[in-house]
């Protein structure tokens, strides 16, 4: 494991999402590895309904908490527009994790401005890395909504400089104890999620299709 | 239960500069802390309040909560209070003279800066502070730099006899990073002592003060030089050393790897004598503050003129990486290479909107109605993002409780043509008891010409949910009395005529009630009744859905401004003779719903129905 590096992940979405938690769940999983770790927040006024981000940063010694753009390893976007508002937060070569879900605000919904047809194409077509899939639908198959969480998750498992297993294990924690009911549901939303990203991620497709 | 409260004395954990300062604080033996909630700070006594040997309060400002503060610290406690940076400038008139009268036990204050603007309504430097109050200024740069300070501003305290502010800005406050803590200390409470010449600040006694307030300070800065608190932390690379302080430093040491920084924990007063020192070990030398030039001026006043600061970097805003490295390449002739790869897609604006079924929605949908008969004075707080779309029904937000006197000041100044516009002044009931009442109080007084709307959620919604006086609840949820908010208006001079209770949710008697008070010209308050509906006081119901056969897409629902509703399909309806008239066909979010009823309200064809139970 390098230690010399430092990890950006670029957590993104919109208020009541569960941007935070996820955040909070990699911030864990890196510090149970041994990993000094800093998290960013916006919180205030953004929670009603505005974008949302969390920056977790970690590696042997992490100064600054913010990531700058150009430097995010991974983007996980749990809303499919707001992934290509932060595209340009990613490296060369970083994945953007993309929840397909398309959240119209009011503004939209009104007509004063114009959801774009396809985000995802469009970030194909600036060369973005992009593994997208339906995690909501993931989710309401085994059930649960708020399992968009774990799938997520479990999308970025293959991505980290860590055993996607010390991952899971956190999730998992969080509901060992208090809600035993949860672990094997949540082991399958990860599970799913892993698979959804690696099935999604045979290359890069032409702009468009 | 908060991990700050829980964790034990040499663990380890992850927290944020907010939670850490509370940890801090408790360590150190305060006794009594208090604050009134405000973005970036409001964790702080929310986190204090979960330790059981101290008294916490949300107090109704931030004067108030100074003054309780200062009234412990009198008393020989070590005593605590937080606030956002505008709240400073509500206790800054006991600020001011507190610092010339002094200290029994420790008395901190930790004044958050919102840098970047995420949350306020400005973007000022609390540091002026301290050379305004001759105080001294420490400024944490992470969580474990937070706690380190809270613990160390009450022992400077008590030392120099001083209060100290702690400076934060949103990367400390909601930043989390790796701490670790230690145990609370016991700290004798030396009770109080009757001493008029000191604490009776008549002119007399103030002027006795003085002397010894100057005094101090020379001895904070013989302090300050020797501070373990300001750090040299050397580098290879002495083509450019930098001074700076808070986060900032902790972008600059990620920017620089190798350059020399001189990180001042203790900022003011300033090691002046410790920068020069620095200063010549470095080819150039770069003050990187956040956010007004102090440190950058105050060394050109002594004598350092070659430096640089504001005039490479901006004066607003975070100094991050990608504003830092720029501006240094450039100032030693390197090239600056392109910090992104990929472009910068903007797909649309997501500003926050208010939440399904907020009561504020029916007093903006109304307002949005009679927008051409009425100007209106705002305020701060949700009801501020009445605003925006798609209400467009505010006209001013300025300060906690401007909205009463800035209406006040409209109403005289307008010229008799000007009277057929009403003046509306709109408040919520957090605000207007933190520093409403004393404007509502001015227009009586005055016989001001202004309707006064108090939308009264019983909570401090926009800061997350806050308990005051107004919600029968103390901080930690308990039993407590609660103001009358119809009585405490009469008992300010507004007539009992003129004192109205109405159901926000009730539009038509809503839109009544304020047609009625505007046409009446003398005080008047309406107070809307609805608690917020992310509060324990929220009562949801079924949800409603749209009878697609029945809507004609006026689009009438859709000023109601509730995000769980949604047009699905458009049309364009041709008219003769005039224009065309789009349709929206509308959908409701049974997900989102919580059977407020207020978009059954504004529908004419009746076309809004209780949702079938799935």
């Amino acid at each position: 494991m390098k230690r010399d590096i430092i990890t950006n992940i670029l957590v993104c979405g919109i208020g009541g999402q569960g941007v935070m938690t996820a955040a909070e769940i990699i911030a864990q999983a890196a510090i149970a590895k041994g990993f000094d770790v800093k998290k960013s927040e916006v919180a205030g006024m953004a929670q009603r309904g505005g974008v949302v981000t969390s920056h977790v940063r970690f590696g042997r010694r992490v100064y600054s908490p913010v990531i700058s753009p150009g430097t995010a390893d991974i983007l996980v976007a749990f809303e499919v527009a707001e992934g290509s508002r932060w595209a340009d937060f990613l490296r060369p070569g970083g994945v953007a994790m993309v929840n397909t879900i398309r959240l119209a605000p009011p503004i939209v919904s009104a007509g004063l401005f114009k959801y774009p047809e396809d985000p995802v194409a469009q970030m194909r077509a600036a060369g973005v890395a992009v593994t997208d899939f339906d995690a909501g639908a993931i989710a309401r198959a085994l059930g649960d909504l708020r399992l968009i969480n774990t799938v997520m998750l479990g999308a970025i498992a293959d991505h980290l400089p860590f055993p996607a297993a010390d991952l899971e294990a956190r999730i998992v924690g969080r509901f060992q104890g208090s809600k035993p009911g949860m672990v094997e549901i949540n082991r399958k939303a990860f599970a799913a999620g892993r698979d959804a990203a690696r099935e999604r991620t045979g290359g890069v497709r032409a702009a468009g299709e | 239960m908060s991990a700050a409260v829980q964790a034990k004395t040499n663990s380890r954990l992850l927290l944020s500069g907010n939670d850490a300062v509370a940890r801090g604080v408790w360590e150190a033996g305060a006794r009594v802390c208090a604050a009134y909630p405000g973005t970036p700070s409001t964790e702080i006594l929310e986190t204090l309040a979960l330790f059981p040997d101290l008294y916490a309060e949300w107090s109704v400002n931030e004067k108030v909560a100074l003054e309780v503060a200062i009234g412990a610290s009198m008393s020989g406690a070590r005593a605590f209070c937080a606030m956002k940076h505008v709240g400073l400038n509500v206790a800054s008139d006991a600020f001011m003279t507190m610092t010339l009268a002094g200290v029994i036990g420790g008395l901190v204050i930790a004044v958050a800066d919102d840098v970047g603007l995420s949350s306020s309504q400005n973007e000022q430097d609390s540091r002026y502070w301290g050379r305004f109050a001759h105080v001294p200024v420490l400024e944490p740069a992470d969580s474990q730099e937070a706690y380190e300070m809270a613990k160390e501003a009450f022992e400077l305290s008590e030392r120099f006899d001083t209060p100290v502010l702690l400076r934060l800005t949103t990367r400390v406050c909601h930043v989390k990073a790796m701490i670790t803590v230690g145990e609370r200390k016991a700290v004798p409470n030396k009770g109080f002592v009757t001493d008029v010449k000191r604490w009776v600040m008549t002119p007399a006694n103030a002027k006795n003060r003085l002397p010894k307030q100057i005094a101090r300070e020379g001895e904070l800065a013989k302090a300050s030089e020797a501070s373990a608190l300001n750090v040299v932390e050397d580098g290879s690379d002495r083509r450019v050393g930098f001074v700076s302080s808070g986060p900032a430093a902790m972008h600059l040491r990620e920017s620089f790897p190798d350059a020399p920084i001189l990180k001042l924990g203790f900022s003011y007063p300033l090691p002046i004598e410790r920068i020069k020192q620095f200063a010549a070990t470095v080819e150039r030398l770069v003050v990187v503050e956040e956010t007004e030039p102090l440190i950058e001026q105050a060394l050109k006043a002594a004598g350092l003129y070659a430096i640089h600061g504001k005039d490479i970097l901006p004066r607003l805003g975070e100094l991050t990486p990608d504003v830092l490295i720029p501006a240094i390449k450039t100032l030693l002739g390197e090239d600056v290479p392109a910090t992104t790869t990929y472009p910068h897609f903007e797909p649309f604006p997501r500003p926050p909107t208010m939440c399904p079924a907020c009561p504020h929605m029916g007093v903006y949908f109304t307002l949005h109605r009679l927008r051409k008969k009425v100007q209106i004075a705002g305020d701060i707080g949700c009801y501020t993002l009445g605003a925006g779309h798609p209400w467009n029904a505010l006209d001013t937000t300025i300060s906690m409780g401007a909205s009463m006197g800035v209406a006040l000041g409209m109403d005289k100044a307008r010229d008799p043509e000007d009277q057929d516009k009403a003046i509306l002044a709109v408040i919520g009931d957090s605000t207007f008891l933190h520093m409403g009442m004393q404007g509502l109080l001015d227009i009586v007084y005055n016989r001001g010409n202004v309707t006064a709307l108090i939308l009264d959620n019983r909570t401090t919604g926009m800061t997350g949910g806050q308990q005051h006086p107004g919600t029968g609840k103390d901080l930690h949820g308990g039993e407590a009395p609660r103001v009358d908010f119809a009585k405490l208006v009469e008992a300010l001079g507004v007539k009992p005529e003129r004192i109205k209770k109405v159901d926000p949710y009730l539009l038509p008697t809503l839109a009544k009630a304020i047609r009625d008070e505007i046409a009446i010209p003398e005080p008047s308050v309406i107070i809307t009744d609805r608690p917020c509906v992310l509060s324990d006081f929220y009562e949801k119901h079924q949800p409603y859905q749209v009878v697609d056969d029945t809507c004609t897409g006026c689009g009438n629902c859709i000023n109601v401004g509730c995000p769980a509703i949604s047009v699905k399909r458009t049309a364009v309806k041709k008219r003769e003779g005039a224009s065309d008239v789009e349709l929206k066909y509308v959908h409701i979010d049974a997900a989102m719903c919580t059977g407020c009823a207020m978009c059954v309200e504004s529908c004419g064809p009746k076309a809004i129905i209780k949702a079938e139970k799935a």
